[in-house]
């Protein structure tokens, strides 16, 4: 029955299934006195990484993009067609008060192609709706985005947070920011990523970043243990639609942090466990029950297989590695500027002389934080 | 990225390219043009993550890099001689068979995998899985010297050939990760400080160095002291220990029933 739904949802999107050799390219970068970047900055990062693409996938995240709005969730959503389009929209208007639709502003670039109605909403969940749910905003909305996803056809939502938002399509990293006219925009975190698909197809809601609510991930590698992630995220109510594993890193961190109230640094934990045989020697009682419970209580969240992850949310960014580190990952710093990139070549391009690049070692989370407000 | 022309002078036996925005593929192109004309030394300036460079190369050429070389640096080389003035990124020497490879700063990961001779050289950090599938015979015989510290899977599976840590550097973290030298069954790891027995691969054991290994080690410091311009006169090969498969057989049962 879920395999006739999905055909149902996918009957009219282009999906590619060739399987070719793997290497995605990732890039980040966390201005940590909140100082805004323009969106051209992390598409000239990304135009370094370009052999490890294929021109299947592209995409980005900015976060402080949108301050005029930066009270409501703003909803980025791709509709195959006007009937989806009205079908969603009156969805939405039943559940959401709307500050404001409009199509977002895209240039035709060679490269791209079969693009889909792009549209955003600045929006905010119907009062009277969540007191009959009985449900938080971020609830509501997290909720919303799943119906939509679930139930409307060839409709999807692809960036849900506030003061944030994904652009993403089939094309290669610089084309698409390129196409969404990024230097439009200035914000004081961007994440990038250049898609090489290999077990899954290529198509606009399957190019990274993948978000909900505040979360962006961008990621290089295989999650082995896709399955077993997605049964469990199932139970707390997050359906996976998008046809690629990188969507339960952002699920994931949803419900770690902002459900279960995790600390980041703990949640890395869960996602990228330390070994049994490294646990039982931390010789550290208290860290030791710590990791072991995390393990027990988690087993399901934890991330297996080869991955190199960068996460993107309202306070921070995130680089993160699997615990043998089979994908690659090198960070750097300059002042309050932190970057994370597949290729050091990627950071150097827009940070000539960083204060110290090092490689995090795996397993361990870079994290970088927003200082104060934006 | 592709249309960028490559500036280029060459006088007499010696070439300077200007590589900033140029893609690899016109890159190596020209880099390989200039060895067919005869050019013995070619410096390559402004180069940012270029990858294939010198890859497959059989000529002794000097190649000087300023910036940082993308992936597989000089693989399957076989003779030329490479410095680069900083950094450098992962697979450097990937199959190498000949030459000598210097970084003057760190390396990523998969540093000289399968590497069946010649020198690589780095003055700082190499990533993980250093020196895997290395492998040597008779006086083909790959060596590895790194200024800093290595990460997991140093010498895994490693066959023949030398590898030298000598662990400087800021920090305090171990000279080199987990799965030391696991599977290995030829070849020596030479590091300066010790390991605990968690790290180490259930086919090595640690050694003390003999007279034969002191005077592969001292000459081995004299050389990597000469290419890279560090004083290392401080460390002395009384400060190693040494890595050894103890069986060069290790799985020779592991199929016998």
């Amino acid at each position: 029955m879920i395999e006739l739904a999905f055909q149902e949802k996918f009957s009219k999107w282009r999906v590619d299934d060739a399987r070719v050799p793997a290497a995605c390219g990732l890039s980040g970068l966390i201005s940590q006195d909140g100082r805004a970047v323009g969106g051209e900055v992390i598409v000239e990062s990304m135009r370094i990484l370009r052999e490890r693409g294929n021109g299947l996938g592209g995409g980005y995240a900015g976060y402080g993009i949108y301050p005029e709005h930066k009270d409501y969730y703003a909803m980025h959503i791709m509709f195959e067609d006007f009937q989806g389009k009205k079908v969603c929209e009156e969805l939405m208007e039943a559940n959401l008060e709307i500050e404001m639709g409009e199509e977002i502003p895209y240039r035709l670039v060679e490269g791209i192609c079969d693009v889909p109605l792009l549209w955003r909403y600045y929006a905010l969940p119907r009062p009277e709706r969540l007191e009959g749910d009985g449900l938080q905003a971020d609830d509501f909305m997290v909720k919303l985005v799943m119906d939509i996803n679930t139930t409307v056809p060839g409709t999807f939502v692809f960036s849900s947070g506030k003061n944030m938002g994904v652009f993403k399509a089939v094309g290669s990293a610089d084309t698409v920011g390129e196409f969404y006219e990024l230097e439009n925009y200035t914000g004081y975190t961007w994440i990038g990523h250049d898609r090489f698909p290999t077990n899954t197809p290529g198509w606009w809601g399957g190019a990274h970043p993948f978000n909900i609510l505040d979360w962006s991930v961008v990621h290089n590698g295989e999650i082995s243990s896709y399955g077993i992630n997605k049964r469990y995220l199932e139970m707390f109510g997050y359906e996976c639609t998008l046809l690629t594993d990188t969507e339960v890193v952002a699920y994931l961190l949803d419900l770690l942090i902002r459900k279960h109230g995790l600390p980041l640094d703990i949640a890395c934990l869960v996602l990228a466990s330390p070994f049994w045989k490294d646990i039982d020697s931390l010789g550290d009682q208290t860290e030791e029950d710590l990791e072991k419970s995390l393990r027990i209580v988690y087993g399901s969240a934890l991330l297996n297989g080869p991955f190199a992850f960068i996460v993107g949310y309202s306070r921070g960014m995130v680089g993160l590695n699997d615990r043998v580190k089979l994908r690659p990952l090198v960070a750097a710093t300059k002042d309050e500027c932190l970057y994370v990139s597949s290729e050091e070549s990627a950071i150097r391009q827009i940070c000539r002389n960083p204060d110290r690049v090092w490689a995090p070692p795996a397993g361990h989370p870079v994290i970088g934080k927003l200082k104060g407000d934006v | 990225m592709a249309d960028a022309a490559v500036k280029k002078k060459m006088e007499g036996e010696a070439a300077e390219l200007d590589a900033a925005g140029v893609h690899y593929r016109e890159l190596n192109g020209r880099v390989r043009e200039l060895i067919d004309k005869g050019c013995k030394e070619i410096v390559l300036n402004g180069v940012n993550g270029q990858r294939y460079i010198a890859d497959g190369i059989a000529s002794e050429v000097k190649i000087v890099i300023n910036g940082v070389p993308g992936n597989d640096l000089g693989a399957f080389m076989s003779g030329p001689h490479i410095i680069v003035n900083d950094n450098a990124q992962d697979c450097v020497g990937n199959t190498m068979n000949a030459g000598k490879i210097i970084i003057k700063g760190h390396a990523g990961d998969v540093l000289g995998y399968g590497m069946r001779g010649g020198k690589l050289f780095v003055t700082g950090d190499v990533g993980y899985r250093v020196g895997i599938h290395m492998k040597s015979y008779k006086k083909q015989v790959p060596v590895i010297v790194a200024g800093g510290r290595a990460g997991d899977f140093f010498g895994e599976y490693m066959a023949g050939g030398i590898l030298v840590l000598l662990g400087m550097g800021e920090g305090d973290r171990p000279i080199a990760g987990s799965y030391l030298g696991t599977g290995m069954h030829g070849g020596a790891i030479y590091m300066r400080g010790s390991v605990s027995d968690s790290q180490l691969g259930r086919e090595v054991r640690v050694f003390d160095l003999e007279e034969e290994d002191r005077k592969l080690v001292a000459g081995l410091l004299e050389e990597f002291q000469a290419d890279t311009g560090i004083d290392y006169s401080k460390i002395k090969p009384a400060e190693f220990m040494k890595l050894c498969p103890f069986s060069h057989r290790p799985y020779g049962n592991m199929y016998v029933y």
